[in-house]
Protein backbone atom coordinates (compact mmCIF):
# COMPACT_ATOMS: atom_id res chain seq x y z
CA UNK A 1 0.00 0.00 0.00
CA UNK A 2 2.09 2.78 -1.06
CA UNK A 3 -0.02 5.04 -1.88
CA UNK A 4 -1.62 5.08 2.19
CA UNK A 5 1.68 5.28 3.38
CA UNK A 6 2.54 8.46 1.01
CA UNK A 7 -0.90 9.66 2.51
CA UNK A 8 0.06 9.16 5.84
CA UNK A 9 3.88 10.84 4.95
CA UNK A 10 2.34 13.94 3.61
CA UNK A 11 -0.15 13.93 7.12
CA UNK A 12 2.91 13.75 9.02
CA UNK A 13 4.71 16.57 7.03
CA UNK A 14 2.34 18.55 7.94
CA UNK A 15 1.83 17.67 11.39
CA UNK A 16 5.73 18.95 12.09
CA UNK A 17 5.41 21.97 9.65
CA UNK A 18 3.76 24.48 12.02
CA UNK A 19 4.62 27.56 9.99
CA UNK A 20 2.68 27.80 7.31
CA UNK A 21 4.11 30.62 5.72
CA UNK A 22 4.95 28.67 2.66
CA UNK A 23 8.09 27.51 2.42
CA UNK A 24 8.58 29.83 -0.85
CA UNK A 25 9.41 33.31 1.14
CA UNK A 26 12.44 32.13 2.70
CA UNK A 27 15.62 32.12 1.78
CA UNK A 28 18.90 30.52 3.80
CA UNK A 29 21.69 32.64 4.19
CA UNK A 30 23.85 31.84 1.50
CA UNK A 31 21.23 33.30 -0.83
CA UNK A 32 20.87 36.38 1.32
CA UNK A 33 24.73 36.84 0.83
CA UNK A 34 25.44 35.42 -3.01
CA UNK A 35 22.53 38.67 -3.16
CA UNK A 36 24.55 40.71 -1.07
CA UNK A 37 27.86 40.33 -3.21
CA UNK A 38 26.18 40.69 -6.40
CA UNK A 39 24.18 43.84 -5.40
CA UNK A 40 27.34 45.36 -4.04
CA UNK A 41 29.42 44.82 -7.56
CA UNK A 42 26.29 45.90 -9.64
CA UNK A 43 26.08 49.16 -7.22
CA UNK A 44 29.52 49.51 -7.47
CA UNK A 45 30.45 49.55 -11.06
CA UNK A 46 27.67 51.73 -12.06
CA UNK A 47 29.18 54.28 -9.62
CA UNK A 48 32.86 53.90 -10.96
CA UNK A 49 31.64 54.35 -14.28
CA UNK A 50 29.73 57.42 -13.72
CA UNK A 51 32.80 58.93 -10.88
CA UNK A 52 35.28 58.14 -13.01
CA UNK A 53 33.83 58.99 -16.27
CA UNK A 54 35.18 55.91 -18.28
CA UNK A 55 33.26 56.13 -21.28
CA UNK A 56 34.33 58.85 -23.55
CA UNK A 57 30.53 58.50 -25.17
CA UNK A 58 28.32 59.49 -22.00
CA UNK A 59 25.22 57.82 -23.88
CA UNK A 60 26.93 54.71 -23.96
CA UNK A 61 27.82 54.78 -20.56
CA UNK A 62 23.96 55.83 -19.61
CA UNK A 63 22.85 52.72 -21.76
CA UNK A 64 25.72 50.29 -19.55
CA UNK A 65 24.75 51.52 -16.24
CA UNK A 66 21.06 50.42 -17.00
CA UNK A 67 21.72 47.43 -18.03
CA UNK A 68 23.47 47.32 -14.31
CA UNK A 69 20.27 48.25 -12.68
CA UNK A 70 17.95 46.12 -14.29
CA UNK A 71 20.48 43.10 -13.52
CA UNK A 72 20.20 44.12 -10.43
CA UNK A 73 16.49 44.27 -9.85
CA UNK A 74 16.51 40.79 -10.89
CA UNK A 75 19.26 39.75 -8.66
CA UNK A 76 17.13 41.36 -5.36
CA UNK A 77 13.85 40.16 -6.85
CA UNK A 78 15.51 36.55 -6.88
CA UNK A 79 17.82 36.61 -3.95
CA UNK A 80 15.72 39.23 -1.16
CA UNK A 81 12.54 38.87 -2.42
CA UNK A 82 12.55 35.11 -3.06
CA UNK A 83 10.49 35.12 -6.14
CA UNK A 84 10.19 31.73 -8.12
CA UNK A 85 7.49 30.74 -11.11
CA UNK A 86 6.10 28.19 -8.26
CA UNK A 87 5.70 30.96 -5.47
CA UNK A 88 1.90 31.08 -4.71
CA UNK A 89 1.35 28.91 -7.96
CA UNK A 90 2.71 31.54 -10.16
CA UNK A 91 0.27 34.49 -9.38
CA UNK A 92 3.37 36.57 -7.95
CA UNK A 93 4.88 36.34 -11.40
CA UNK A 94 2.34 36.52 -13.34
CA UNK A 95 1.03 39.44 -11.64
CA UNK A 96 5.29 41.21 -11.97
CA UNK A 97 5.15 40.56 -15.47
CA UNK A 98 1.77 42.30 -15.86
CA UNK A 99 2.96 45.94 -13.70
CA UNK A 100 6.19 45.01 -16.17
CA UNK A 101 4.52 45.60 -19.05
CA UNK A 102 2.18 48.99 -17.60
CA UNK A 103 6.20 50.33 -16.10
CA UNK A 104 7.26 49.78 -19.60
CA UNK A 105 4.28 51.36 -21.58
CA UNK A 106 4.17 54.14 -18.96
CA UNK A 107 7.95 55.22 -19.11
CA UNK A 108 8.41 54.16 -22.83
CA UNK A 109 5.14 55.97 -24.02
CA UNK A 110 5.95 59.19 -21.22
CA UNK A 111 8.98 60.14 -22.72
CA UNK A 112 8.32 58.96 -26.49
CA UNK A 113 5.20 61.47 -26.70
CA UNK A 114 6.57 64.13 -24.79
CA UNK A 115 9.92 63.82 -26.60
CA UNK A 116 7.47 64.52 -29.83
CA UNK A 117 5.61 67.36 -28.22
CA UNK A 118 8.52 69.32 -27.45
CA UNK A 119 10.37 68.74 -31.10
CA UNK A 120 7.13 69.90 -32.54
CA UNK A 121 6.64 72.81 -30.40
CA UNK A 122 7.12 76.36 -32.20
CA UNK A 123 10.77 77.40 -31.44
CA UNK A 124 10.85 80.48 -29.26
CA UNK A 125 13.43 83.33 -29.42
CA UNK A 126 14.72 84.98 -26.23
CA UNK A 127 12.44 87.96 -26.77
CA UNK A 128 9.69 86.01 -27.10
CA UNK A 129 11.00 84.47 -23.71
CA UNK A 130 11.57 87.32 -22.29
CA UNK A 131 7.69 88.57 -22.85
CA UNK A 132 5.88 85.80 -21.56
CA UNK A 133 3.59 86.29 -18.41
CA UNK B 1 -22.73 3.28 -2.95
CA UNK B 2 -22.02 2.05 -6.53
CA UNK B 3 -20.14 4.40 -7.67
CA UNK B 4 -16.54 3.67 -9.53
CA UNK B 5 -13.60 3.73 -7.81
CA UNK B 6 -12.38 7.05 -8.96
CA UNK B 7 -15.09 8.98 -7.58
CA UNK B 8 -15.32 7.31 -4.34
CA UNK B 9 -11.95 8.27 -3.94
CA UNK B 10 -12.67 11.75 -3.82
CA UNK B 11 -15.79 11.96 -2.50
CA UNK B 12 -13.69 10.52 0.85
CA UNK B 13 -11.37 13.14 1.07
CA UNK B 14 -14.05 15.76 1.26
CA UNK B 15 -16.88 13.80 3.10
CA UNK B 16 -15.33 10.64 4.90
CA UNK B 17 -17.28 10.21 7.80
CA UNK B 18 -20.45 9.49 5.06
CA UNK B 19 -18.74 7.09 2.47
CA UNK B 20 -18.30 3.36 3.83
CA UNK B 21 -14.16 2.38 3.63
CA UNK B 22 -13.41 1.75 0.20
CA UNK B 23 -12.38 -1.81 -0.54
CA UNK B 24 -9.14 -1.02 -1.46
CA UNK B 25 -8.48 1.88 1.35
CA UNK B 26 -7.69 -0.52 3.81
CA UNK B 27 -10.64 -1.20 5.55
CA UNK B 28 -10.96 -0.29 9.19
CA UNK B 29 -8.34 2.55 8.50
CA UNK B 30 -9.25 6.30 10.25
CA UNK B 31 -10.18 8.83 7.28
CA UNK B 32 -7.04 10.57 6.25
CA UNK B 33 -7.08 14.34 5.23
CA UNK B 34 -4.77 16.00 3.02
CA UNK B 35 -5.59 19.33 4.74
CA UNK B 36 -4.78 19.06 7.92
CA UNK B 37 -4.94 23.12 8.64
CA UNK B 38 -6.51 25.76 7.09
CA UNK B 39 -3.46 27.64 5.16
CA UNK B 40 -5.34 29.48 2.72
CA UNK B 41 -5.99 32.48 4.50
CA UNK B 42 -1.91 33.56 5.41
CA UNK B 43 -0.86 32.38 1.58
CA UNK B 44 -3.89 34.92 0.22
CA UNK B 45 -2.17 38.01 3.04
CA UNK B 46 1.26 37.43 1.08
CA UNK B 47 0.18 37.67 -2.43
CA UNK B 48 -2.56 40.31 -1.56
CA UNK B 49 0.72 42.13 -0.14
CA UNK B 50 2.67 41.31 -3.43
CA UNK B 51 -0.10 42.63 -5.62
CA UNK B 52 0.05 46.02 -2.94
CA UNK B 53 3.77 46.34 -3.56
CA UNK B 54 2.93 45.90 -7.58
CA UNK B 55 -0.12 48.67 -8.02
CA UNK B 56 3.02 50.98 -5.29
CA UNK B 57 5.62 49.79 -8.29
CA UNK B 58 3.41 52.23 -10.47
CA UNK B 59 3.04 55.24 -8.26
CA UNK B 60 6.80 54.87 -8.62
CA UNK B 61 6.38 54.18 -12.38
CA UNK B 62 4.89 56.87 -13.07
CA UNK B 63 6.94 59.90 -10.77
CA UNK B 64 10.08 57.93 -13.09
CA UNK B 65 7.93 58.70 -16.05
CA UNK B 66 7.22 62.52 -14.66
CA UNK B 67 11.27 62.89 -13.63
CA UNK B 68 12.03 61.47 -17.16
CA UNK B 69 10.14 64.21 -18.90
CA UNK B 70 10.58 67.24 -16.56
CA UNK B 71 14.25 66.05 -15.61
CA UNK B 72 16.02 68.19 -18.25
CA UNK B 73 13.86 71.17 -17.75
CA UNK B 74 16.16 73.42 -15.56
CA UNK B 75 14.33 76.83 -15.72
CA UNK B 76 17.82 78.34 -16.27
CA UNK B 77 18.57 76.71 -12.72
CA UNK B 78 21.32 73.94 -11.38
CA UNK B 79 21.52 70.99 -13.10
CA UNK B 80 21.80 67.56 -11.48
CA UNK B 81 25.88 68.00 -12.41
CA UNK B 82 26.19 70.94 -9.82
CA UNK B 83 23.81 69.72 -7.33
CA UNK B 84 24.43 66.48 -6.53
CA UNK B 85 26.87 64.18 -4.18
CA UNK B 86 28.02 61.17 -5.89
CA UNK B 87 30.06 60.25 -3.18
CA UNK B 88 27.21 61.05 -0.71
CA UNK B 89 24.70 58.82 -2.70
CA UNK B 90 27.27 55.69 -2.71
CA UNK B 91 26.91 55.51 1.07
CA UNK B 92 23.15 56.31 1.04
CA UNK B 93 23.22 53.47 -1.46
CA UNK B 94 25.52 50.75 0.69
CA UNK B 95 23.56 52.11 3.98
CA UNK B 96 19.95 50.55 2.26
CA UNK B 97 21.60 47.55 0.92
CA UNK B 98 23.45 46.90 4.29
CA UNK B 99 19.64 47.30 5.68
CA UNK B 100 18.27 44.95 3.41
CA UNK B 101 20.62 41.92 4.58
CA UNK B 102 20.08 42.50 7.86
CA UNK B 103 17.06 42.28 7.56
CA UNK B 104 17.60 39.09 5.95
CA UNK B 105 19.35 37.66 8.81
CA UNK B 106 16.57 38.46 11.05
CA UNK B 107 14.37 36.84 9.10
CA UNK B 108 16.56 33.66 9.46
CA UNK B 109 16.45 33.99 13.35
CA UNK B 110 12.92 34.49 13.27
CA UNK B 111 12.83 30.50 11.75
CA UNK B 112 14.88 29.52 14.83
CA UNK B 113 12.91 31.50 17.26
CA UNK B 114 15.19 33.26 18.64
CA UNK B 115 13.88 36.41 20.34
CA UNK B 116 16.98 38.42 21.02
CA UNK B 117 18.81 37.97 18.26
CA UNK B 118 15.79 38.52 15.96
CA UNK B 119 15.34 41.83 17.82
CA UNK B 120 19.15 42.84 17.49
CA UNK B 121 18.92 42.20 13.61
CA UNK B 122 15.59 44.32 13.12
CA UNK B 123 17.15 46.86 15.52
CA UNK B 124 20.40 46.91 12.59
CA UNK B 125 18.07 47.37 10.27
CA UNK B 126 16.64 50.10 11.26
CA UNK B 127 19.43 51.81 12.25
CA UNK B 128 20.73 51.33 8.53
CA UNK B 129 17.06 52.86 7.95
CA UNK B 130 17.69 55.70 9.82
CA UNK B 131 20.61 56.74 8.74
CA UNK B 132 19.61 56.49 5.02
CA UNK B 133 16.78 58.66 5.86
CA UNK B 134 19.13 61.18 7.75
CA UNK B 135 21.41 61.54 4.75
CA UNK B 136 18.61 62.11 2.93
CA UNK B 137 17.13 64.83 4.60
CA UNK B 138 20.68 66.19 5.08
CA UNK B 139 20.54 66.12 1.55
CA UNK B 140 16.87 68.10 0.66
CA UNK B 141 17.97 70.45 3.66
CA UNK B 142 21.63 71.32 1.55
CA UNK B 143 19.41 71.56 -1.74
CA UNK B 144 16.58 74.21 -0.08
CA UNK B 145 19.30 75.93 1.56
CA UNK B 146 21.58 76.52 -1.67
CA UNK B 147 18.09 77.77 -3.53
CA UNK B 148 17.30 74.81 -5.26
CA UNK B 149 14.14 73.45 -3.50
CA UNK B 150 10.75 71.90 -5.57
CA UNK B 151 9.77 75.44 -6.40
CA UNK B 152 12.81 76.49 -8.32
CA UNK B 153 12.26 74.44 -11.45
CA UNK B 154 10.83 71.82 -13.04
CA UNK B 155 13.39 69.44 -12.61
CA UNK B 156 13.21 70.02 -8.97
CA UNK B 157 10.10 69.19 -8.82
CA UNK B 158 10.55 66.20 -10.07
CA UNK B 159 13.19 65.38 -8.05
CA UNK B 160 12.20 66.21 -4.80
CA UNK B 161 8.70 64.31 -5.70
CA UNK B 162 10.45 61.33 -6.76
CA UNK B 163 12.90 60.73 -4.14
CA UNK B 164 10.59 62.24 -1.88
CA UNK B 165 8.17 59.70 -1.99
CA UNK B 166 10.74 57.20 -1.85
CA UNK B 167 12.18 58.69 1.63
CA UNK B 168 8.22 58.63 2.96
CA UNK B 169 8.08 55.18 2.06
CA UNK B 170 10.84 53.95 3.94
CA UNK B 171 9.79 56.33 7.23
CA UNK B 172 7.02 54.29 7.18
CA UNK B 173 8.62 50.95 6.68
CA UNK B 174 10.83 52.04 10.10
CA UNK B 175 7.37 53.18 11.81
CA UNK B 176 6.22 49.85 11.21
CA UNK B 177 9.74 47.87 11.92
CA UNK B 178 9.76 49.40 15.84
CA UNK B 179 5.92 48.50 16.08
CA UNK B 180 7.11 45.06 15.26
CA UNK B 181 9.88 45.18 17.65
CA UNK B 182 7.18 45.92 20.09
CA UNK B 183 4.71 43.74 19.19
CA UNK B 184 7.31 40.57 18.84
CA UNK B 185 8.79 40.41 22.87
CA UNK B 186 4.89 41.37 23.99
CA UNK B 187 3.14 38.39 21.77
CA UNK B 188 5.91 36.00 20.83
CA UNK B 189 6.53 34.06 17.49
CA UNK B 190 2.95 34.16 17.25
CA UNK B 191 1.35 32.73 13.43
CA UNK B 192 0.61 36.57 12.72
CA UNK B 193 3.67 38.27 14.28
CA UNK B 194 5.32 36.15 11.59
CA UNK B 195 2.77 36.97 9.00
CA UNK B 196 3.55 40.64 9.54
CA UNK B 197 7.37 40.27 9.78
CA UNK B 198 7.25 38.58 6.09
CA UNK B 199 5.07 41.28 4.66
CA UNK B 200 7.53 44.09 6.08
CA UNK B 201 10.36 42.12 4.66
CA UNK B 202 8.62 41.99 1.40
CA UNK B 203 8.14 45.74 1.54
CA UNK B 204 11.78 46.52 2.64
CA UNK B 205 13.48 44.41 -0.13
CA UNK B 206 11.03 46.57 -2.68
CA UNK B 207 11.87 49.83 -1.43
CA UNK B 208 15.71 48.58 -2.33
CA UNK B 209 14.72 47.83 -5.26
CA UNK B 210 13.03 50.70 -6.16
CA UNK B 211 16.13 52.91 -4.69
CA UNK B 212 17.80 51.13 -7.60
CA UNK B 213 16.06 52.76 -9.73
CA UNK B 214 16.53 56.17 -8.16
CA UNK B 215 20.27 56.13 -7.55
CA UNK B 216 20.53 54.93 -11.77
CA UNK B 217 17.75 56.97 -13.34
CA UNK B 218 17.91 60.25 -10.88
CA UNK B 219 21.77 60.44 -9.87
CA UNK B 220 24.19 58.95 -12.30
CA UNK B 221 22.11 59.55 -15.37
CA UNK B 222 21.18 62.88 -14.08
CA UNK B 223 25.31 63.41 -13.54
CA UNK B 224 26.02 61.50 -16.66
CA UNK B 225 24.11 63.50 -18.99
CA UNK B 226 23.72 66.70 -17.96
Amino acid sequence: MSAQSERQNTVEHHDTDDHDDAGAHHGSFKDYLIGFFLSAVLTAIPFWIVIYDVFRNPMVGAVVILIFAFVQIVVHMVYFLHLNSKSEGGWTVLALIFTSILVVITLAGSLWVMSHLDANMMPMSPAHMRSMP
Amino acid sequence: MTAHPGTADTAAKIVPQDVPAHASAGGTEAPVFYETKEHHAESSTMLGFWIYLMSDALIFAVLFATYGVLGRNYAAGPSPADLFDLPLIALNTALLLFSSITYGVAMLEVEKRRMGLTLFWLGVTGLFGLGFLGIELYEFHHLIEQGAGPQRSAFLSAFFALVGTHGLHVTFGIIWLVTLMFQLPKRGFIPENRRRLLCLGMFWHFLDVIWIGVFTFVYLMGVLLA
